[in-house]
C-alpha cells in the first residue's frame, strides 16, 4: 500500500494542507487506490508547503508547493507511484540541496514521523536519553549537559548545565519545578512551534530529564495563546506518555516521580521573560520580577526552578543519547552545538535551518534563502527578534555565534532571521520598536512604561522635519536612558533597533517629503 | 480526530452565545480552582464558553478564589487575549509584526480596515467580525498571515482576504 504524507503544522495548514489531504483520500477513493494518508510534522522547507510526499519503497518523493485545486492532476500525472513529469514534482526529499547542507541534531525527526506516534518516536532514537538518564545520578545527567556546552536558546544564552547545578544544589526534599518557556513571542521565529506541533515527544523528553537532574517532581509547559495547535499536540502526547510510563509516578523506572501540565499564556509578549512568565503561571498579572533572586532559587511559588527555552530542553534528549561531547564537536568558541535558524520575512525560500554555529548569515541568506521573495535587493536583515539590531549589508559576513554579534551590537536572540527588500522604511520600523513596547510593556519600570512612549512621539517629530537636530540627540538620550534604567530585556532592548537604524540608515530619519495627492 | 481540527466548545442548548448564567462561571471556577495558580485556567475556561469574560463573572471569580476584585480584574486586564466585551461571529486577528511588515502586512491590515470599516478591537455593525491585531502568529516564512477564529491563513493578499471573507459572511457586508 502507497503510503502518503501531508503535514500538519500550523504553516501548512494555513496554505491548505488539509483540504490538500481530503481531496486526496477523495480522489484515491473514486480510483479505487488504498492508500494510507499520513498526517506528517513539517520538514521546514517552508516555501514548498504544502510539501506532500509518496514513500515508493525507494525513500520519499516530494510535491510542492501543492495547492487544493492541483491535486487532480497530480494525481493523474502519477503521484501515487511517485513519478517526475509534473511541475512541482521535487525528487527524493531527503536529498534537496536545502536538507542536504544542514546539521540537524534536534530536528533530525521532524516532518519524517507523525508527531503523535510513540512508535515512530520509538523508532528513530526517541527516549533513548531518558532511558539512559533514569540510570544517571542527578550530578551525572548535570554534568553531561554541562560538557556539552549547551547554552539557553531563548536568547540569554546562560549555559544550561549551569543553571541545572544551581537547582540541583539547592537542598533536597523540597518541591522543585522546572518550567518550558514556550512563549515564543519574536516576529520571526517558529522553532518552538516546530518542536511542539512536530515532535511533541522530544520537548517531553528533555523536561523529563531535567526533572530527573535536579529532583523536580513538576514540570510546567507555558504555550502562548497563540499556539493553541501546540497546546493540543502537547496535551495528547501529555496523555500518551504517561499511558506508556515516560512520565508520572516512576518516570522510565528509575522510581522518580515527574508530572507534566500545559499552561496557556493571554497574549503579552512580555511573559517571554522568565520572571514574568512565573508570574503569569502562578496567576497574577505578568509583572517583571527583580532579580535576585534567580528563579533557579526562589522560582515558580518561591521553590526551585529550572526555567529553560523549548529548544534548549529539546537538545537535551539528543545530549544524553550521543554524549556532551558528542554535541560539543559542532559550532566555535563558546557557541557550542547548532542554531535552529529560522529564516523569514521577505525571502524566497523561508523556513527552519538548523547549522552548527559559525556559518555566516550571508550563507544563510543567498545560498539558503535564495534571495528577497520580491526579487528585489535585500536592505536590512533582523536577527533575534523585535528587540535586536537591523544589520545592514557589510555586516551580513558575521558568522553566527553569540559573541561575534554581541560585539556589532547586534544578537542572535532566538535565532530568527528576517529579512526586508529595498522598499522598507527603516525610520518606520524604528518607530514601530518603540510602538510595540509602548503595547507590551508591564509598566512596572518607567525608562520602559513612559520612554516608549516618548521614543514614538520623537521619532514622529524626526520623521515630521520638526526640530530634527535637537530630537535626534534627544532619541540618543532617550535610548541610553532606557538601555541603563530598565528592569528587564524588554525596555533594556527595545532601544537596539532603534540605535541601529541610526547608526546604519540615517539617511531613512530624514524629513520625509510630504505625500503626494493622487 | 485529527489534532488540526479545531474543537470548538459547544453553544449551550438554551443560551444564545455570548449568555451566561452565575451558575455556569461556578462551576467553570470550581472545576479548576484545585490547580496551582489556577486563575488563568479559569479564565480560559470562561472565555472558552461564554466568548468573552463578563464584568459580572469578576465577583463570583474572586469571591470562589478568595481574591478581592481588584486582583481578577488586574489580571483580565494585563492580557491582551481576555475579552471583555462580546464579540462578532468571527474574531479575525491580523499579525502586525516584522516578518509580515516585510510582506506587505502594513498594506495589508490598511484593506482589511477599510474593507471593514473598523479599527482594532471593533466589530462590524452586521456583527460578523470582530478585528484584532496580534503580535506574531508563528508563521513568518509565509506571511502577511492572519487568523481567523484561531485558525492561521498564510501568504494573504487583498484579494484572497476578500474571497475569504465573501465565503464567511452569512450576510453581505456592506461596503463603503
Amino acid at each position: 500500500m502507497t503510503t502518503i504524507y501531508v503535514p500538519c503544522d500550523t504553516t501548512a495548514l494555513s496554505l491548505g494542507a488539509d483540504q490538500v489531504a481530503r481531496q486526496i483520500q477523495q480522489r484515491a477513493d473514486q480510483q479505487g487506490v488504498e492508500i494510507q494518508l499520513v498526517r506528517n510534522g513539517s520538514r521546514g522547507l517552508f516555501w514548498l508547503e504544502p510539501l506532500v510526499e509518496v514513500d515508493t519503497g525507494q525513500g520519499r518523493v516530494a510535491y510542492g508547493p501543492v495547492v487544493p485545486e492541483q491535486v487532480t492532476e497530480l494525481l493523474e500525472s502519477g503521484l501515487l507511484a511517485g513519478q517526475p513529469g509534473h511541475p512541482l514534482y521535487l525528487g527524493p526529499i531527503e536529498q534537496h540541496p536545502y536538507l542536504q547542507r544542514q546539521q540537524r541534531l534536534t530536528f533530525a525527526r521532524i516532518g519524517i514521523t507523525d508527531p503523535l506516534s510513540l512508535a515512530d518516536y520509538q523508532a528513530h532514537d526517541g527516549f533513548a536519553g531518558l532511558e539512559k538518564a533514569a540510570r544517571l545520578t542527578p550530578q551525572q545527567i548535570v554534568d553531561e549537559v554541562k560538557a556539552s556546552g549547551l547554552r539557553g536558546r531563548g536568547g540569554a544564552a546562560f549555559p544550561a548545565g549551569i543553571k541545572w547545578q544551581t537547582v540541583l544544589d539547592e537542598p533536597a526534599g523540597q518541591q522543585k519545578y522546572v518550567v518550558c518557556n514556550a512563549d515564543e513571542g519574536d516576529s520571526g521565529t517558529f522553532a518552538d512551534r516546530l518542536v511542539m506541533e512536530c515532535d511533541p515527544y522530544m520537548l517531553i523528553e528533555g523536561m523529563a530529564i531535567a526533572g530527573l537532574a535536579v529532583g523536580a517532581t513538576q514540570g510546567y509547559i507555558y504555550v502562548r495563546s497563540e499556539y493553541q495547535l501546540s497546546q493540543r499536540m502537547l496535551d495528547e502526547a501529555i496523555l500518551r506518555a504517561e499511558a506508556a510510563g515516560y512520565l508520572g509516578d516512576d518516570v522510565c523506572g528509575s522510581g522518580q516521580t515527574f508530572h507534566l501540565e500545559v499552561r496557556l499564556g493571554a497574549g503579552a509578549y512580555i511573559c517571554g521573560e522568565e520572571t514574568s512568565l512565573l508570574e503569569s503561571l502562578e496567576g497574577k498579572r505578568g509583572l517583571v520580577r527583580s532579580k535576585p533572586p534567580l528563579p533557579a532559587i526562589e522560582g515558580l511559588f518561591g521553590q526551585p526552578t529550572v526555567v529553560n527555552n523549548v529548544l534548549s530542553l529539546a537538545a537535551v534528549p539528543y545530549i544524553l543519547d550521543k554524549g556532551g561531547n558528542a554535541y560539543a564537536e559542532y559550532g566555535m568558541g563558546r557557541s557550542l552545538g547548532t542554531l535552529a535558524i529560522q529564516l523569514a520575512g521577505n525571502i524566497k525560500q523561508g523556513g527552519l535551518i538548523e547549522m552548527a554555529f559559525g556559518v555566516t548569515l550571508r550563507e544563510i541568506l543567498e545560498d539558503f534563502g535564495g534571495g528577497s521573495f520580491t526579487g528585489r535587493p535585500m536592505r536590512a536583515v533582523q536577527v533575534g527578534g523585535p528587540l535586536m539590531a537591523y544589520m545592514p549589508a557589510s555586516q551580513w559576513d558575521t558568522p553566527m555565534d553569540y559573541e561575534a554579534f554581541a560585539a556589532l551590537g547586534a544578537g542572535i536572540g532566538h535565532g530568527g532571521v528576517v529579512v526586508f527588500d529595498d522598499t522598507v522604511d527603516m525610520g518606520e520600523q524604528a518607530r514601530f520598536a518603540m510602538e510595540f513596547c509602548t503595547v507590551e510593556s508591564c509598566g512596572k519600570c518607567t525608562p520602559c512604561r513612559i520612554g516608549s512612549v516618548r521614543g514614538v512621539e520623537v521619532i514622529d517629530r524626526i520623521r515630521a522635519g520638526d526640530n530634527r537636530d535637537d530630537n535626534l540627540v534627544l532619541l540618543a538620550e532617550l535610548c541610553e536612558t532606557m538601555v541603563d534604567g530598565s528592569l528587564c530585556a524588554m525596555g533594556g532592548m527595545t532601544p537596539f533597533p532603534v540605535q541601529s537604524v541610526m547608526k546604519h540608515f540615517p539617511e531613512d530619519l530624514m524629513a520625509r517629503p510630504a505625500p503626494v495627492e493622487a | 480526530m485529527h489534532m488540526s481540527e479545531q474543537n470548538n466548545p459547544q453553544p449551550e442548548a438554551s443560551l444564545a452565545a455570548g449568555d451566561w448564567t452565575p451558575d455556569m462561571i461556578r462551576a467553570e471556577v470550581n472545576a479548576l480552582k484545585h490547580k496551582p495558580g489556577a486563575l488563568l485556567p479559569i479564565l480560559h475556561a470562561i472565555q472558552d464558553r461564554v466568548g468573552y469574560i463578563p464584568e459580572g463573572a469578576v465577583p463570583i471569580v474572586a469571591e470562589l478564589m478568595q481574591q478581592t476584585r481588584a486582583e481578577v480584574h488586574g489580571v483580565i486586564s494585563f492580557y491582551h487575549y481576555f475579552r471583555t466585551r462580546p464579540v462578532g461571529s468571527h474574531v479575525l486577528q491580523v499579525c502586525r509584526a516584522e516578518a509580515c511588515q516585510a510582506r506587505g502586512g502594513r498594506e495589508l491590515e490598511r484593506h482589511i480596515q477599510t474593507r471593514l470599516g473598523v479599527a482594532y478591537q471593533g466589530t462590524t455593525s452586521d456583527n460578523e467580525f470582530t478585528l484584532e491585531p496580534v503580535y506574531c502568529l508563528g508563521n513568518c516564512a509565509c506571511g502577511p498571515s492572519i487568523s481567523v477564529n484561531n485558525e492561521v491563513h498564510g501568504r494573504m493578499t487583498p484579494q484572497k482576504f476578500d474571497r475569504l471573507t465573501d465565503t464567511l459572511t452569512t450576510t453581505v457586508l456592506e461596503l463603503k
